[in-house]
């Protein structure tokens, strides 16, 4: 019976996961929208624009292969069980030890690869841009993501999220430089592979400027449709790790019992708002930087995760 | 009953014997069918013989005798764990690339000059994992590395080739005599070359550090350290196929084996200083040589650079291995000694495979060159499925095996905060950042390689009427891509089976995983870290069903083909789109601007002109340029001086011999 | 980890946040956030300062503190701000070496400090400890300013930054008296109206700040 019980709760954190991404995004959106003072659209937009490009025909171009109609469902697949992973409203899940975070970096990273296929697949020009532009950017971000890994697990003695989480949770970790210099590189890190400004902009409309819509251009239909449901839960993703590493707070230890999990599923949605919050204003105070100053941008990251390293080993010597 | 090491004896003796046959064999029509048949099936003998030798449970290692070789020493070959494990990788690989060249040899032009050196490298790669004293481990690997450069030099006519076997052969001359001297080291005053007796001879550091040096020097250059790897981004490429598959997958780890053997084995107890230098040297070698491949367009010089790469990796990992063992750290030791080997299986089925896939592309096309290529997963389905395999498991992509090893020496890694000295704590975290650099270009890296080479439209006719390629070759491909999945979701087997050879060299062991719940892997605690290849396959699979299911319920069904959306312009021309060149255009700009001192160059006709505009891109080897070309230019100047040397009259070569006897006896007179 | 105090704690995320702001500073490439930047760096400074005079009962560094608030981060770089308007100058910072590089070299240096400063206090007070081992790194820091920017204004602000480091070491250390402590503060005063002057002579007589125009004035080689 017990295990039945935590495969409903794991079941529900999948269904959680999938149903507040799209209202992330449109909640951000909307954020942005007022921020600027325009009416913007309603947070339950992007709903509505999943469903309606579901209806939508596919036109795929004329040398597309089996790969690039392949691509949205996995890379779909491979963010959806990293974003499942990661815990939300309650640690220590059924299945929160099947991958630790480096494994739901190297997930992000499955998704991203077909992702980058696919962008070459068609042969044109702005594919091969996006890619390009893509993978040299997650070349310098994974590194960086790496040393913020290792810095939490310094601190918590693991590489599993519900233990650091817990760890966070719990004992008193007390003020450290280290794991502020952590988390804003870990900021940086999630604005880089969620395509936000000032990395990239996922609201333009010129090619050129553009990195990872320019790689999904050729997407139509309900291919678009999984692709961008993918890009939504990427970001609740990320929010989720910040959340769940360095504002731990009220997050439902595991075999609560349903109240603390309504408990923690209530502190989420509150973490998630002023995430999102936080995320459109500093959206609209900031300007995009031009390509190739992102690789300063994520070296500043990488060097953030060093740093904190080192120093996590000042204080720890004694 | 024969002992194990005597059954691997008469294998290697089969391998020699098959190769004899070759040489009368190579030209008639069943030779080829012939002599690759045979191989396999002494090779996958010999294969189950050490898979024996190592799954079942604790053996004594068992030593030969053969009155051969120095009269007083004979040669000793013995079997031990260490060997066993390695006699897995190079039987395994060479089962798989006789599979290969059943089909591939087909195409072969002159199998005479194949055929009878295939047999012979294999059986040489057996016997320096067999070898157990310095002479005949010297022989061996001599021998090993004459077969491979006949084998390079197999297509000796080809551009390029008969320089790269000359390379080669300069740089293996220089690792043996570095192999030579290091052994010279261990076996110290009491001259007993014997690897038992130099195991239980203490040495003193001063030596340890020197020997140490001379096989980073030695086995270093056969696996492509940087900088000694000059030598193999050429050689490698220029072998047939399957060959460069045997070459890079499987060679280099001989000469890991080269390295632990002395490292690990003969030298006892290390110091955390040379733990210092394999890590520093490792983590270069790895960003060095994936850097290298990303900017190649040479589908199998590629290949070979992102060998370099995994070689460092290899070479980190037992770094770690060796700063925990230093430190008297048990558990941590094992982790990363176990990390590098599974390493090397991984690096041994997914390096087989791509070379295999890029002997498919360029038996069909007949193309080397990426940018020449394009469009081939319509052409060559099977093909491209595997080589995508390949692409992803050596990108260490879950779930596949490459990431399993990968995050195995990450765990490692995380145990470095428990070192006791400063310089190393520092310097792990640094190589690790390495490490996760160098996965994440080569994951661009094969980004490219695929996309360029086999998605897009063709860029070549060539390529264009391109087929699939015969299904024996196919096979071979097919099973080494199972293998990687294999590997991948069920890595906890594999460590199991690599735990003898830990407690062998380290005497220490991870936890038994085959008693794991769900299978996972938990190489320290499960508060720790733990990873399950297996379930995280079966969700992906899960969930992309019911997202397919979900789509094709309730979706539209609507397709239309039509063409793709060039901003208004068609671009009509194939040789338009992204090439291997430009795809690596941010990466060149962002590391290679110092590194390689790329320049771009662009050559624009003024408006009204109609000279095409043109792109050069400048590259520079600086290892080459810097480290090489003075020295070959030096050797030059000094071999032209001592040419004159043969122009000299009777009198003066007189002259020169009692210039040189009355020297011998004023240092012999100071001297003493 | 048993130094869980509060005291600690503060003293520790103050000084590692002043390593930190030293390396924003050798990541901005435009002059004015560059002086945005230094205003911060002596904020903290104050801040690490005033805690310092807390947690140790002294009250005359309530004395430093307020003068590296009233004069680094208020008066300096409000001076600063109009110099490079009053005198035009270009806006963007030319550094000599790659932002990559110098960033990469600055962790080298941090690295260095930490294992030079640990090793040679090994039975000092964790706290002062610290302090040097953060202290040193921040002087380095300030020297790679320094040495990596062609722009007088930023060469300036390095040294400023560097000067920053030197009352975080004597702060940690307990015990600097405020004499020395307001001589320092008079002497980086002085300083600065020195260069200041400079600055204005060396655009007038160069029509830039570029100090590699110094050099070529003196007939040396770039």
């Amino acid at each position: 019976m017990v295990v039945i019980s935590d495969i409903i709760v794991q079941g529900l954190q999948m269904l959680l996961v999938l149903l507040m991404a799209p209202l992330l995004t449109g909640f951000v959106r909307k954020i942005k929208a007022r921020l600027l003072r325009r009416q913007g659209a309603s947070m339950f937009q992007p709903y509505r624009d999943l469903l309606r490009l579901l209806r939508k025909e596919v036109v795929l171009a004329d040398n597309a292969s089996w790969l690039f109609r392949v691509t949205p469902y996995l890379t779909f697949a491979a963010i959806w069980v990293a974003a499942a992973l990661v815990p939300t409203f309650a640690t220590g899940l059924l299945f929160n030890w099947t991958a630790d975070l480096i494994a739901i970096v190297a997930l992000l990273g499955s998704a991203r690869f077909f992702l980058a296929l696919a962008g070459m697949d068609v042969g044109t020009s702005f594919g091969g841009i996006g890619s390009s532009r893509e993978v040299m950017i997650a070349a310098l971000a994974e590194p960086a993501m790496l040393l913020i890994v290792f810095c939490m697990a310094l601190v918590a003695g693991s590489t599993q999220l519900s233990t650091v989480a817990n760890f966070m949770a719990s004992s008193y970790v007390g003020l450290r430089v280290s794991l502020g210099m952590a988390i804003i590189a870990l900021i940086m890190v999630a604005l880089a592979e969620n395509a936000r400004i000032p990395v990239d902009n996922p609201a333009t409309h010129l090619e050129l400027t553009m990195v990872h819509e320019a790689m999904v251009l050729e997407y139509s239909g309900r291919h678009l449709a999984m692709i961008e449901f993918g890009a939504f839960l990427k970001l609740l993703l990320y929010v989720s790790l910040i959340a769940c590493v360095f504002l731990p707070w009220n997050i439902a230890l595991f075999g609560t019992g349903p109240l603390a999990y309504a408990v923690g599923a209530g502190a989420y949605i509150v973490k998630l708002a002023v995430a999102g919050f936080l995320l459109a204003l500093f959206e609209t105070a900031t300007a995009k930087m031009r390509v190739f100053r992102v690789p300063q941008f994520l070296g500043a990251a990488l060097m953030l995760g060093l740093l904190g390293t080192l120093l996590l080993f000042v204080s720890r010597s004694f | 009953m024969m002992s194990a090491v005597a059954l691997q004896m008469v294998g290697v003796a089969g391998l020699l014997g098959l190769s004899v046959l070759a040489i009368v064999l190579s030209r008639s029509k069943f030779g080829t069918a012939v002599i690759y048949s045979a191989t396999m099936v002494v090779c996958l003998a010999a294969l189950a013989n050490a898979l024996r030798w190592l799954l079942g449970g604790p053996a004594d290692a068992a030593g030969l005798i053969l009155p051969v070789g120095l009269p007083w020493l004979g040669a000793h070959f013995r079997m031990d764990a260490l060997a066993a494990f390695f006699l897995v990788v190079v039987n395994l690989g060479g089962a798989a690339a006789s599979l290969y060249g059943l089909g591939y040899g087909r195409h072969e032009h002159t199998p005479h000059r194949v055929l009878p050196f295939f047999p012979a490298f294999l059986a040489g790669m057996n016997l320096v994992v067999l070898a157990d004293d310095a002479f005949s481990y010297l022989l061996c690997w001599e021998f090993m590395s004459l077969a491979s450069w006949a084998l390079v030099m197999a297509h000796h006519r080809e551009a390029g080739n008969a320089k790269a076997g000359y390379i080669y052969l300069v740089m293996a001359s220089f690792g043996t005599l570095a192999l030579l001297l290091a052994f010279g080291l261990l076996a110290g005053p009491t001259g007993d070359y014997g690897f038992a007796a130099i195991r239980n001879t203490p040495h003193t550091p001063h030596v340890a550090a020197l020997v140490l040096i001379l096989m980073l020097l030695g086995a270093g250059s056969k696996a492509g350290l940087v900088p000694l790897h000059v030598w193999l981004p050429l050689a490698h490429p220029a072998a047939p196929s399957h060959v460069s598959a045997l070459m890079s997958g499987v060679m280099t780890k001989v000469a890991i084996y080269g390295f632990i053997r002395v490292v690990f084995d003969l030298l006892g107890q290390p110091s955390w200083p040379i733990s210092a230098v394999v890590l520093g040297i490792g983590g270069i070698t790895a960003v060095m040589g994936i850097l290298y491949a990303m900017m190649e367009s040479d589908l199998k010089r590629l290949l070979a650079y992102s060998t370099i790469e995994n070689v460092g990796i290899i070479f980190v990992s037992l770094g770690l291995a060796l700063a925990f063992q230093a430190n008297g750290q048990k558990l941590p030791a094992a982790l990363a000694f176990t990390a590098a080997l599974f390493h090397v299986l991984n690096h041994s089925f997914f390096k087989s495979l791509l070379f295999f896939g890029a002997g498919a592309v360029l038996t069909s096309t007949g193309e080397r060159d990426m940018d020449k290529l394009g469009g081939l997963i319509h052409r060559m389905p099977l093909t491209s499925f595997v080589m995508l395999i390949g692409c992803v498991a050596i990108s260490a992509l879950p779930p596949f095996n490459g990431f399993v090893s990968e995050w195995l020496m990450f765990q490692a890694v995380l145990q470095s905060p428990e070192l006791p000295q400063w310089a190393l704590k520092i310097m792990v975290p640094a190589v690790g950042a390495m490490l996760a650099l160098a996965a994440a270009l080569a994951a661009a890296c094969f980004v490219k390689v695929f996309g360029v080479t086999f998605l897009g439209r063709p860029r070549s006719p060539a390529a264009e009427t391109a087929v699939e390629v015969d299904r024996i070759s196919l096979a071979a491909m097919f099973i080494l891509a199972a293998l990687c999945l294999l590997a991948g979701i069920l890595p906890g087997p594999v460590m199991d089976a690599l735990s003898p050879v830990a407690v062998e060299i380290l005497g220490s062991r991870l936890p038994v995983q085959a008693h794991m719940p769900w299978l996972s892997i938990v190489p320290m605690s499960e508060s720790r870290g733990s990873y399950n290849g297996l379930l995280v396959m079966v969700f992906i699979a899960i969930c992309a069903s019911s997202a397919v299911y979900f789509i094709h319920r309730f979706a539209s069904h609507a397709l239309r083909r039509g063409p793709a959306w060039g901003c208004g312009f068609a671009d009509s021309v194939p040789a338009a789109q992204y090439s291997g060149g430009s795809f690596a255009q941010p990466i060149r700009r962002v590391f290679g601007t110092l590194l390689f001192h790329a320049r771009d160059h662009v050559d624009m006709p003024a408006p009204g002109d109609t000279r095409p505009a043109r792109l050069r891109i400048e590259l520079h080897d600086l290892v080459w340029e810097k480290l090489y070309q003075p020295i070959s230019g030096a050797v030059g100047f000094s071999a032209d001086r001592l040419n004159r040397l043969q122009f000299l009259t009777i009198r003066r070569y007189l002259s020169l011999v009692f210039a040189t006897l009355v020297t011998l006896l004023l240092v012999l007179a100071i001297w003493s | 980890m048993q130094m869980h105090s509060l005291a600690f704690d503060v003293s520790h995320t103050l000084a590692g946040g002043l390593v930190l702001i030293s390396f924003m500073m050798l990541y901005q490439d435009r002059l004015y956030s560059l002086l945005n930047v230094f205003a911060l760096h002596a904020l903290v400074l104050a801040l690490s300062v005033a805690w310092q005079a807390y947690i140790q009962d002294a009250p005359h560094l309530y004395v430093t503190a307020v003068i590296a608030l009233v004069f680094k981060a208020l008066v300096i770089p409000v001076g600063l701000h109009r110099i490079v308007k009053q005198l035009g100058i270009h806006r963007d910072i030319e550094s000599a070496v790659g932002i990559g590089m110098t960033m990469l070299a600055g962790m080298g240096l941090v690295a260095l400090s930490m294992v030079l400063m640990l090793r040679v206090t090994a039975d000092a007070d964790p706290l002062a400890r610290e302090d040097l081992a953060f202290a040193l790194s921040v002087v380095l820091l300030g020297l790679l300013v320094m040495v990596t920017r062609r722009n007088a204004v930023s060469q300036v602000v390095g040294f400023m930054s560097l000067e920053n480091g030197l009352v975080l070491a004597a702060t940690g250390a307990k015990g600097m008296p405020l004499v020395v402590e307001i001589s320092v503060a008079f002497s980086i005063l002085i300083a600065f109206i020195v260069i200041g002057i400079f600055l204005f002579r060396i655009r007038e007589r160069f029509d830039s700040v570029d100090v590699s125009a110094l050099d070529d004035f003196r007939g040396e080689r770039r």
